[in-house]
């Protein structure tokens, strides 16, 4: 797909979207290696032009749910790096108030739904959510992110039947990176071409190259204007990560010249070569977003430092809602 | 004041099966934001016949036919209510619940929580349990004993027609997870349904008979048989206390307190299992809490522990029975 090209001001925000990814990112595997961060942590590095590319087509009254592979998109979608960091650090400062962690960030002011850690599981709660949009007939869609190893997941299946049948206002995103942890697409799917699918539950279906923020978001305008017309639509992204499943990763499924290989193809520089080529940014330009986004990481980092552990005395909280239960 | 000792005068003769269906469509009118989802509940008028006729009346958006997907359908349930809905979901037995544990577990159960307090999901599961009917061992199983030991839902269990009308409209009132075990063997139970019938307590167990001699505790299908034991005993001399328990997550300790410290003797009547079940959550806490009132130790009455089996004498040996029941009695209140 020959996506066209964006004009100066949008260059520079896709642009500036993928590199804030990338450097918080990094930030995050520093602070881990500090030991600031603990438990499971999963790095969208590498993956940052399907975010990019797909929430730009949302609207604040749209419905996000991502995986525990969501940092991402959590930033794109608008959500605070300072309470990302913080709920990564612990903190009551954190968005989900330390309770989540790197694998379930939530934020009801951006709709943004987790964060959820069970493969498969967040598929049928955006099923739901469009469900819900629906049935109110507010002009809402529900965007569901989730990895190609979902689609071996019974809830795929059931998740795309439903929509279907009920013709709700939902776009499955599946990212798919070849990994399911270790398990290599080839050795989890007897049909690995994933769009392929949706035609099983005639949900619309298209494929991208998810390593260029220009075709996904192209893609995801059509996919975004089919799903407001009311109806279910799959759109496979094939992207990879540069980075191991989590931060317990000895790599021994994949060689690294298969990563080396992918690297070449980083959404990032491809598409700032791209935007240099085309004169809609300079090197000043870039070396602009570094800067903004540097101190921004920065003050994520100084915001979760500066935050305040929960009192043990409400470690019962959140479990029923306030009020509700004695 | 109970269902089975209240009759005003405008109460009327029902079944507990179109009470739960007079529930629902009082809570479909009352609340436009609610609806009826799972298998059959539409066209088919529900595998138990609750929702016959509803669907012509509240048509498919609102009584809405789902395919056989209950991971699928209670997730979006749950999504549904993230949403804005209130969504009744009817699973057709607890059996198939397992199917959805993963939603209601990793999902309904923990969102509140996982996100800080930022999302509570208001949705109902329904679904029916428990054996007698010949239906062996994959939808014969009573689970709302696991369900219990679940933080972040509600778990009850509706054994009359008041509460099995009324149960439904407070749970769709709560901001957090409900789940409604309904005993399939109660569904032709006949009783009477007060003209003035609505939300019922959600928190209490209760009293459905006083008596000085034994604390029974029981809920569901098995209360009923506990106070026909609790009738042919009395006719000994015994005086039998029934506690409906009502609400198995949480557990109205008081209640439970009370009445051991009035018996002394405690009989726990219970379909599930007795390994790691309810009746083991319930005598523990008898132990922490009232020891010293208790004059022998805690009795147990559950389901062999055994996949319910078809033939009719092997599932009634299998189950809690009048029969066993009165025989327990007697054992507990032997001098």
């Amino acid at each position: 797909m020959s996506a066209p090209l964006p004009d100066r001001d949008r260059a520079r925000r896709l642009l500036w979207h993928m590199v804030r990814i990338r450097r918080f990112e990094e930030k995050c595997v520093e602070v881990y290696s500090a030991q600031k961060i603990r438990g499971f942590m999963h790095l969208y590095i590498g993956e940052e032009a399907v975010a990019t590319g797909i929430i730009e087509h949302l609207t604040p009254e749209d419905a996000v749910v991502a995986t525990y592979r969501e940092h991402g998109q959590a930033l794109v979608r608008g959500m605070s790096p300072g309470a990302i960091m913080a709920e990564m650090y612990g903190k009551a400062e954190g968005c989900s108030r330390g309770r989540g962690g790197s694998m379930h960030l939530f934020d009801k002011a951006t709709r943004f739904y987790g964060g959820n850690a069970i493969v498969g599981g967040g598929l049928p709660l955006a099923v739901g959510l469009a469900l819900a949009e629906k049935m109110q007939r507010r002009g809402g869609i529900a965007v569901c992110f989730f990895g190609e190893g979902a689609v071996a997941e019974g809830e795929f299946h059931e998740s795309m039947n439903l929509a279907a049948l009920w013709q709700v206002p939902v776009l499955f995103v599946c990212e798919n990176n070849l990994y399911a942890m270790g398990t290599a697409l080839a050795i989890s799917e007897s049909q690995p071409d994933i769009a392929s699918k949706g035609a099983a539950y005639n949900v619309p279906s298209a494929v991208v190259d998810g390593m260029d923020v220009l075709a996904v978001s192209e893609a995801a305008r059509l996919a975004v204007t089919a799903v407001r017309e009311g109806r279910p639509y799959l759109l496979e992204c094939r992207t990879y990560r540069f980075r191991p499943h989590s931060m317990f990763d000895a790599e021994l499924y994949r060689s690294r010249e298969e990563v080396a290989e992918w690297k070449k193809r980083d959404p990032i520089t491809t598409f700032l070569g791209r935007a240099r080529d085309a004169g809609l940014l300079t090197d000043d330009d870039y070396e602009a977003i570094e800067r903004d986004v540097a101190k921004e990481v920065d003050e994520a980092v100084a915001f979760a430092e500066a935050g305040t552990w929960e009192p043990l005395t409400d470690l019962m909280r959140f479990v029923y809602s306030e009020g509700a239960q004695p | 004041m109970t269902a089975t000792d209240t009759v005003t005068a405008q109460a009327r003769k029902i079944t507990y099966r179109d009470a739960v269906r007079e529930g629902l469509r009082a809570a479909l009118l009352a609340d436009p934001r609610v609806f009826l989802m799972g298998e059959d509940v539409g066209r088919y008028g529900g595998c138990f016949a609750v929702s016959r006729g509803l669907l012509a009346e509240f048509g498919p958006e609102r009584i809405r036919d789902t395919p056989l997907s209950e991971s699928g359908f209670v997730g979006a349930g749950i999504g549904a209510a993230l949403g804005g809905m209130r969504p009744i979901v009817e699973v057709m037995t607890c059996n198939f619940s397992l199917l959805a544990l993963d939603q209601i577990m990793n999902t309904a159960a923990t969102l509140l929580h996982m996100s800080g307090g930022q999302f509570n999901v208001p949705i109902v599961i329904r679904m029916s349990t428990g054996g007698g009917k010949q239906l062996a061992a994959q939808h014969s199983h009573s689970l709302e004993g696991w369900y219990a030991h679940i933080p972040g839902i509600t778990v009850v269990t509706p054994a009359t027609i008041e509460d099995g009308y009324g149960m439904l409209a407070t749970a769709l009132g709560q901001p957090d997870p409900v789940l409604i075990f309904e005993n399939q063997t109660l569904y032709n139970m006949e009783g009477e349904l007060a003209a003035d019938a609505g939300p019922v307590d959600l928190r209490r167990a209760t009293i459905r008979r006083e008596g000085r001699d034994v604390s029974i505790l029981t809920y569901g299908a098995s209360l009923h048989k506990a106070l026909q034991a609790a009738g042919n005993l009395a006719t000994a001399g015994i005086e039998s206390e029934i506690v409906d328990l009502r609400v198995l997550r949480p557990l109205d300790d008081a209640t439970i307190m009370a009445s051991v410290a009035r018996t002394h003797r405690v009989l726990i009547v219970d379909e599930g299992w007795r390994s790691g079940g309810i009746s083991a959550e319930i005598a523990s806490r008898i132990h922490e809490q009232a020891f010293y009132d208790l004059d022998r130790p805690v009795a147990r009455l559950c389901t062999a522990e055994v996949p319910i089996p078809y033939a009719r004498h092997l599932e009634e040996a299998a189950l809690p029975q009048v029969d066993t029941i009165i025989a327990a009695v007697q054992t507990l209140v032997k001098p």
